[in-house]
């Protein structure tokens, strides 16, 4: 993080509180056993050795928290963003209804003919009768009639909370529906009571796309190198940005995983010979998945951010390992950065020491504290909303992650090596060559490192603890989500949302990085928080007598 | 855009396309927040409070409190009665709120939990205090809509606080239904115009549409007070507006503390608004003042100015039925032909009204209700329209026909500011609907018509 000289009031030492005492003012309030529980979401930070969180526990009934369900992990997140899979919510209206176009997954149809069906919002819209005896005809009726209506190529089901508690088997539906109509047709059980937020909805939701879609089409992809990149889901068109870069160093995408992406593009990727990860948090369980499968191996990029970028367009090459895509990279990193060189270096004269909190997602509150980096501003706390120990003290805890029984209820897949296709295009080999070149895979240093010393870390931070933040610092700029963003903005701090980008973006790659400079700029800069006061309340009485009216013709 | 969207229509018995409704809980939040320094909270999974608090902050863009009892699968197995009652402890001891009213989800209902008696419970052993006020109301999602479970909440406050103390005041209870909060401006300002004393209930203006002063308030000032609502019970007389939303709850109230009602459809356009005016004159047995006359004769004023661009023109319509049914009254009114009109609300009686208001301008209306915005858009492929009026999922129709032009109206509109600051409601609101009507006809010939035919004066 910057250290660089600061004109901001809250960064000067001593007007503040520690990060210790910050914390123990923002759990004050709590009662007991509410405040034991929080004790363990919030550490002050050590980046030379992490301590323990305690992440991806169960929320505190009555405290208002940014998490939500399941079910928006599974469909909304990891599988909602496939645009030619007709989806269906099985379950009362209200789930299909709020997940309908409400997240920002930018999608271009393939072919014309094609439907995109991300515009659409279907559900069995499920009615007292089917509570009472089963909605299990009701789901194939509805399955039946989707398929008459659109003839999709495939059909997924999600199971909403109701579905789980009558016993419908959602899945022996699917298998019945598939023979019927000889199209694929799949469920997920991702119950919005599941785990302990959307966290577990992504598990189920790779669990489902690994079993149902990955693998089923063989055909070569045309390339040298391919890869696919997993995690990302094209808010904002963060993945065209991303695709664009990797298209100027000739580096071939097969799928993105979810965003934008197609379902043929999912039943082929398995050809890549790469699988890189953006959001860990969210599709980690597919790559791991992927490579005992298939061999294909996996690391974790960053195209948040300009370094992040440039490293993970070099560890690409790197793996690769040939000098005309080496050379190649270097061409495309030099001629974008005389683009972005001059905005940042301009930005940054205003930016430069200004502070920033961040509390976002499972990944991107990491991924995004790049970005103040680059503009010389201090994250001076972050958060998740719904990730694991893992993501804030890095892989090397996973063996020490105790089982719990939210978790336990979440299936692991037994996943075995495919005699005929793994290791196919050596990749196996090309990782273990790279290995013994200290090359890192299946690798996440966790957010707790990259983050200064005395920051504070709050995971799935609380209205109350976000309220005190702000009294406490002030912030010059809070990442969050929309149900936080007006809450933040009444107390005069902008607020970025960084689910949906406040509509904007894209912020990923190069020119996205160009984007997010000026929009934090723009938003650190606003007048609009000085005009709260009327003139009239601060006037000086001198001030006042010089406004008194004067005759027009004195 | 909609590229699946065919126009031969099937009847489905399974499959909702493209709902015109969502479910009940959200309704009662709303509702709830129209009640001051109350907080809602949400007895089942979070993601029903995620989803509807990102919701409403996307139609609001103002924040939106609300708890939930985080259900995990344990709770679903052994039901949430400590997840209530320590959700409750937390509340009053974090976020102090006067009063929190309970509303239940699909899950809590299957599993059948019973909130008052958790909330006795919670009492009983302490974990709440006398003075700690708690309400519930039955929300499942799986019946009704979104409108019946703004309707629930509404009916069930009554229940809860309402008490008659033997006196009757001078007072009108004025039940806005589920309007916007500066449509409940509107009402109160034409209330305090008539000069007739009242309480309305619920009031999210003041809550949902609060200014900037650099101080966040979870509780704004806004809201029905508990002393109001106490005191609705000695009112002499309920003017409910919008069947669907208040007459459970002027219902209860006539039940429970004998105040007489008289139910109004939504005070939007002409004669809705006339019928509004006059029972107010009627309840305060007051003249109505020149001041609100006048307002009225500005509105026929700008619907005689505006006439020839309404008459005979073809409109679709879709959102909930009161809004519906009194804005197709509004339509029929300015001599338009409401040729479709679309609710996702179950219930038959919407059909009904609505082919008796269209009977003499258009008595071919296809009205439907418990029916969806997909097959509003089938519709419109064989029929086509000039004029479309919906939510902001209408957008997407009226691009893929050819830019119908199209008005935003109902809930939600998550792509424009101008609903949560400018009121649909009474004269001046009918105004601003005509407005918006006749801006969607000329923009839209401004923007498809070749130079020749573009005219400047209109």
């Amino acid at each position: 993080m910057s250290d660089e000289a600061t004109d901001s009031p809250q960064a000067h030492e001593g007007l503040v509180p520690s990060a210790a005492e910050a914390r123990e003012q923002m759990l004050e309030i709590y009662p007991k056993k509410t405040r034991r529980k929080r004790e363990k979401q919030m550490l002050v930070n050590d980046p030379g050795s992490p301590g323990e969180i305690g992440a991806n526990s169960r929320t505190v009934p009555g405290i208002i928290t940014q998490r939500g369900c399941s079910y928006a992990g599974c469909k909304g997140v990891v599988i909602g963003p496939i645009y030619d899979i007709l989806h269906i919510t099985h379950g009362p209206i209200g789930c299909g209804w709020y997940s309908w176009l409400s997240r920002r997954n930018m999608t271009r149809i393939r072919k014309a003919g094609e439907t995109n069906f991300l515009q659409y919002s279907m559900s069995t819209d499920m009615q007292e009768e089917q509570i009472v005896f089963g909605g299990e005809k009701k789901l194939a009726l509805a399955i039946q009639e989707a398929y008459d209506e659109f003839h999709p190529k495939a059909i997924s089901i999600y199971a909403t909370c109701p579905v789980g508690l009558i016993g419908d088997d959602i899945h022996k539906v699917c298998r019945e529906m598939k023979q019927k109509l000889g199209i694929n047709i799949f469920g997920f059980s991702c119950e919005g009571y599941k785990g302990v937020s959307q966290s577990a909805g992504h598990h189920i939701a790779n669990n489902g796309v690994f079993k149902h879609m990955i693998g089923l089409d063989d055909t070569p992809v045309e390339g040298k190198y391919k890869i696919n990149i997993l995690g990302e889901y094209n808010i904002g068109g963060d993945a065209w940005e991303i695709d664009r870069i990797l298209a100027l160093c000739g580096i071939k995408i097969i799928g993105t995983l979810s965003g934008g992406v197609s379902y043929d593009d999912i039943t082929n990727c398995h050809m890549a010979d790469l699988n890189v990860v953006m959001c860990h948090r969210s599709i980690n369980y597919m790559a791991e998945m992927m490579e005992k499968k298939f061999g294909i191996p996996w690391f974790k990029v960053n195209f948040i951010g300009i370094n992040g970028t440039k490293k993970s367009l070099r560890k690409i090459a790197k793996y690769f390992g040939d000098k005309e895509l080496i050379d190649r990279v270097e061409e495309v990193i030099a001629k974008e950065m005389s683009e972005v060189r001059p905005v940042v270096e301009d930005v940054k004269t205003r930016t430069s020491g200004k502070t920033a909190a961040l509390f976002v997602g499972g990944s991107r509150a990491h991924h995004y504290q790049d970005l103040f980096e680059d503009m010389g501003m201090k994250v001076i706390s972050a958060g998740y909303e719904f990730a694991h120990r893992d993501d804030y003290e890095g892989r090397d805890v996973l063996p020490h992650i105790k089982m719990d029984a939210d978790t336990r209820n979440i299936e692991e897949l037994e996943v075995e090596q495919d005699p005929a296709r793994f290791n196919l295009r050596g990749t196996a080999d090309r990782k273990a060559a790279l290995q013994s070149e200290e090359f890192s895979f299946s690798d996440y240093e966790g957010m707790m490192r990259q983050m200064g010393k005395d920051t504070l870390v709050i995971d799935d931070i609380s209205h109350h603890e976000m309220e005190k933040l702000i009294e406490i610092y002030k912030p010059d700029v809070i990442g969050s989500g929309i149900k936080d963003k007006y809450i933040i903005e009444k107390m005069g701090v902008p607020c970025k949302q960084l689910h949906s980008y406040d509509y904007g973006g894209p912020y990923a790659g190069f020119k996205g990085a160009i984007n997010f400079y000026k929009e934090i700029d723009r938003m650190t800069s606003t007048k609009v928080w000085k005009y709260i006061h009327a003139p009239w309340h601060d006037a000086a009485p001198a001030a006042e007598a010089a406004a008194a009216p004067e005759p027009v013709n004195a | 855009m909609l590229d699946g969207t065919t126009a031969e229509i099937r009847e489905r018995q399974a499959l909702r396309i493209n709902p015109a409704k969502t479910c009940q809980p959200i309704g009662a939040m709303y509702a709830a927040l129209g009640i001051n320094g109350c907080m809602p909270h949400s007895h089942g999974s979070q993601g029903c409070c995620a989803y509807h608090r990102s919701h409403l902050t996307r139609h609001y863009k103002e924040p939106v409190a609300a708890t939930t009892s985080s259900f995990t699968e344990g709770a679903s197995v052994f039901g949430g009665l400590a997840n209530l009652q320590q959700a409750l402890e937390n509340i009053f001891t974090i976020y102090k709120p006067k009063i929190v009213a309970v509303h239940t989800t699909c899950l809590s209902e299957v599993i059948g939990d019973d909130i008052p008696m958790i909330i006795e419970r919670a009492r009983r052993e302490g974990k709440i205090k006398p003075d700690q006020l708690v309400m519930h109301t039955n929300t499942p999602s799986f019946v009704g809509s979104h409108v019946t479970g703004f309707s629930n909440q509404c009916a069930s406050t009554i229940k809860y606080f309402s008490e008659s103390s033997g006196e009757t005041k001078n007072v009108v209870n004025l039940f806005p239904g589920w309007v916007e909060p500066a449509d409940m401006r509107e009402i109160k300002r034409m209330a305090k115009e008539m000069g007739i004393e009242f309480i309305l209930f619920p009031d999210t203006s003041g809550v949902l549409d609060t200014g900037h002063t650099g101080h966040y308030e979870m509780y704004p000032a806004g809201g029905t007070t508990l002393e109001q609502i106490k005191a609705m019970g000695d009112s002499f007389q309920t003017i409910a507006m919008g069947p669907l939303a208040s007459k459970a709850a002027a219902e209860e109230l006539e039940k429970k503390c004998n105040v007489p009602s008289r139910l109004l459809e939504l005070p939007i356009g002409l004669s809705n608004t006339d019928a509004f005016v006059n029972a107010m004159r009627l309840a305060g047995q007051v003249p109505v003042p020149a001041s609100i006359e006048e307002e009225r004769s500005r509105l026929i004023d700008m619907m005689s100015d505006m006439a020839q661009y309404m008459h005979d023109k073809k409109v679709a319509i879709f959102g909930d039925p009161d809004q519906v049914t009194a804005l197709t009254q509004f339509l029929v009114e300015m001599d338009m032909k409401p040729v479709i009109a679309v609710t996702g609300t179950p219930g038959k009686a919407f059909e009904a009204k609505i082919k008796e208001i269209c009977a003499e301008k258009c008595p071919e209306v296809e009205a439907r209700a418990y029916s969806d915005v997909h097959f509003l858009h089938q519709w419109i492929k064989n029929n086509p329209v000039d004029l479309l009026i919906g939510n902001g999922f209408g957008k997407f129709v009226a691009k893929a026909e050819g830019n119908i032009p199209f008005v935003r109206f109902g809930f939600p509109i998550m792509d424009r500011v101008g609903h949560r600051a400018f009121s649909t409601i009474g004269y001046t609101g009918a105004m601003r609907l005509i407005e918006q009507i006749t801006n969607a006809f000329f923009d839209y010939r401004d923007r498809n018509d070749p130079d020749e035919k573009i005219e400047l004066v209109l």
